[in-house]
């Protein structure tokens, strides 16, 4: 372990990326997630990375993904409205299949909202925010120290899947200053960028699938003319108006992530072994239900919490084994309920889901989260 | 005959797409005899293109090639530029492309000076879509969302890429091929932002439009209002009609291009042996 530091969210966000072998970053200014912005700026060329502030956040989503074409891992950082200029080149990310991650540092919306006050309000934008059928991975963490780690996590994904990843944070979190010692590099496991398995001359093609079911696309520059495109392509990466390659590719795209779902789908408990009631909560807000838990625990009530990490895919594994054990779900989030509605298609009736929305620009306090368990107690299945 | 550009296509992606008459292939077929002039490594040369007829050229061209969305080719292709300054970039792009959706996107690749040749192949006219008015539509040209003759001022791309610090900018024309080719090439030689204005010619949904329904008769117009430099310099203003334009090498200053620069802050941030 390195020594103890006094760090930002946002900060361990970028040491996270370095640390997974980012090496350029696109960005422009908005708030919260600029310290991010500054910490690359800052840091990229100090190992030899680059920095570059473009003129909107379409151009930051075009210049990352032409460097990850280039042969660099690549990282871009928003919030609220510049997420929303992303969204095209998001879904260019996930059709074209280019390593990349995205940092939504989540602020009040929509649309320019209430700058710069926490929000949990892009769940769903997170998963849906690009036009058509496309997967998507998205963290989210609860510590500053977390968020370097799902920053490593995010980059790996990226790069393991070929596919966009939202690294998920909220204000809460990207602000918060917490003492925290980062792992030394030999500790952190770092996903390589994929490689050709063949030559040009044996008959590479850039979007053969690999047993993973995701290619192992060449760099621009390594002499194998690939093409690369957002309109839908075959393995050889050419458009092709084809029904059966249409839906081949659609479906291969979700495959690649959907066979993978189990081990990049992060779930805590707390106090759960015991529990009659679940809160289900994640970034920031966990930090809150997790007091709320604790307290309600020293009332005598059996509640544990259930915290995601990764955000999409969406646990329905976890959820769908606590809805077995548990008389009653509380899903905390600081929006005006987004996450419980996947929480109540997975429960799919089995024990009483309520929500706990806040959406007023403040965080949760520990007593509004126990005023929810003991509504969920008092109404809860017998 | 000699056809050695050819090497240069991908002979099982043609023949391309574009209409009988289209000046596409003219300026597709300049950029690689400029490639092939200046004497490009083929597999360090990366073709960026946006959406539109023009930006299907790329997937005819035997090189990395990038087919990216809408108006955002220049963003892409700065990040494959700084990402490894050893590949040679090359952008193509169209009137509407580069523009109307990317235009801000172009006026700040301009500014940031990074080591990029754009070609915007003008043919005054959204081609892909049918016919729509684009930002270079000239003044009183119909479209299809111009029906009564277009109102808007067009813009003069040149003149925008050097107020916006383009370090090297020309126009020419489709029928200037041997021209066209040099300003291409002049564009690759220099260090920093390049931007060629190719004018071309779109038969089938500009020309029909506006009484030029020949493609010859396009070429014709091009022949005979283009004037090069020297002489649209000594024109009277009288002589300047709405028909007629300069074309040639307009702007050439040598300026740190964004790279070299940015090599530099690495050296100052101790980061450039890791």
């Amino acid at each position: 372990m390195s020594k103890a530091r006094l760090m930002q969210g946002n900060e361990a966000c970028v040491e996270g990326a370095l640390a997974a072998g980012v090496r350029f970053f696109g960005g422009y200014p908005i708030t919260p997630s600029t310290e991010v912005a500054e910490g690359m700026a800052k840091l990229l060329p100090t190992v030899g990375g680059k920095f570059v502030q473009m003129e909107d956040e379409i151009a930051s989503m075009g210049v990352v993904l032409g460097a990850s074409l280039a042969g660099k891992k690549a990282v871009t950082a928003s919030s609220g409205p510049g997420i929303s200029l992303k969204q095209e080149l998001i879904g260019y990310a996930a059709a074209a299949e280019i390593p990349v991650v995205i940092v939504n540092v989540q602020r009040v919306g929509p649309s320019t909202g209430q700058p710069t006050a926490p929000s949990q309000g892009d769940v769903m934008q997170a998963r849906w925010g690009t036009h058509g059928d496309h997967p998507m991975i998205a963290l989210s963490p609860w510590s500053v120290r977390e968020a370097f780690d799902t920053a490593v996590m995010a980059v790996n994904y990226s790069e393991r899947f070929r596919t966009p990843v939202i690294l998920l944070m909220d204000e809460i979190v990207g602000h918060l200053r917490e003492k925290v010692e980062l792992p030394e590099a030999s500790a952190i496991e770092i996903y390589p960028r994929r490689k050709p398995t063949c030559s040009r001359a044996e008959g590479y093609e850039p979007f053969t699938p690999d047993k993973d079911l995701v290619p192992n696309t060449a760099n621009f520059g390594e002499g194998y003319h690939i093409h690369v495109t957002g309109l839908i392509h075959d393995d050889t990466g050419f458009p092709i108006g084809s029904p059966k390659i249409t839906r081949e590719v659609t479906k291969r795209l979700h495959e690649k992530i959907d066979i993978a779902r189990d081990e990049i789908t992060h779930v805590e408990e707390y106090f759960m072994d015991d529990a009659e009631y679940a809160v289900v909560a994640f970034g920031g807000t966990a930090r809150t239900a997790y007091e709320a838990v604790a307290n309600a625990r020293k009332k005598g009530i059996k509640v544990g919490m259930v915290r995601l990490i990764t955000i999409w895919p969406f646990a329905d594994k976890a959820i769908k084994k606590i809805a077995e054990k548990v008389k009653g779900i509380l899903v905390a989030e600081l929006n005006y309920g987004q996450l419980v509605g996947e929480v109540e298609r997975v429960v799919a009736g089995k024990c009483p889901v309520e929500l706990c929305a806040k959406y007023d620009m403040t965080i949760f306090e520990p007593a509004e989260i126990e005023a929810g368990i003991d509504e969920l107690v008092a109404g809860g299945k017998a | 005959m000699e056809r050695s550009f050819e090497k240069y296509f991908r002979q099982n992606r043609l023949p391309h797409l574009w209409c009988p008459g289209c000046g596409n292939g003219i300026v597709m077929k300049a950029i690689v005899q400029a490639i092939e002039k200046k004497g490009l490594d083929q597999d360090k040369t990366v073709i960026v293109s946006g959406i539109g007829c023009s930006s299907r050229a790329s997937g005819y061209m035997d090189f990395d090639t990038l087919h990216t969305a809408h108006g955002r080719a220049i963003p892409f292709a700065t990040g494959i530029k700084l990402a490894n300054p050893e590949l040679n970039v090359i952008v193509i792009t169209g009137d509407g492309d580069c523009t109307a959706i990317g235009g801000n996107h172009f006026i700040h690749g301009c500014r940031r000076n990074v080591d990029l040749t754009v070609v915007l192949f003008n043919n005054s006219i959204y081609g892909m879509t049918g016919g729509q008015a684009s930002p270079m539509t000239p003044t009183h040209k119909k479209a299809t969302t111009a029906p009564y003759g277009a109102i808007d001022r067009n813009f003069d791309a040149c003149r925008l890429a050097e107020a916006a610090g383009a370090t090297y900018v020309a126009r020419s024309t489709a029928f200037h091929v041997q021209h066209l080719t040099d300003m291409i090439a002049g564009g690759i030689d220099n260090k920093g932002f390049s931007f060629v204005e190719a004018i071309c010619q779109c038969p089938t949904s500009f020309g029909r439009k506006n009484k030029m329904a020949d493609p010859a008769k396009m070429m014709m117009w091009m022949r005979d209002n283009a004037v090069m430099k020297a002489a649209w310099d000594k024109l009277p203003d009288d002589k300047k009609t709405e028909e007629k334009f300069p074309i040639g090498l307009f702007y050439n200053e040598s300026e740190t291009d964004y790279a070299t620069a940015y090599n530099e802050v690495i050296q100052i941030a101790g980061g450039a042996d890791k």
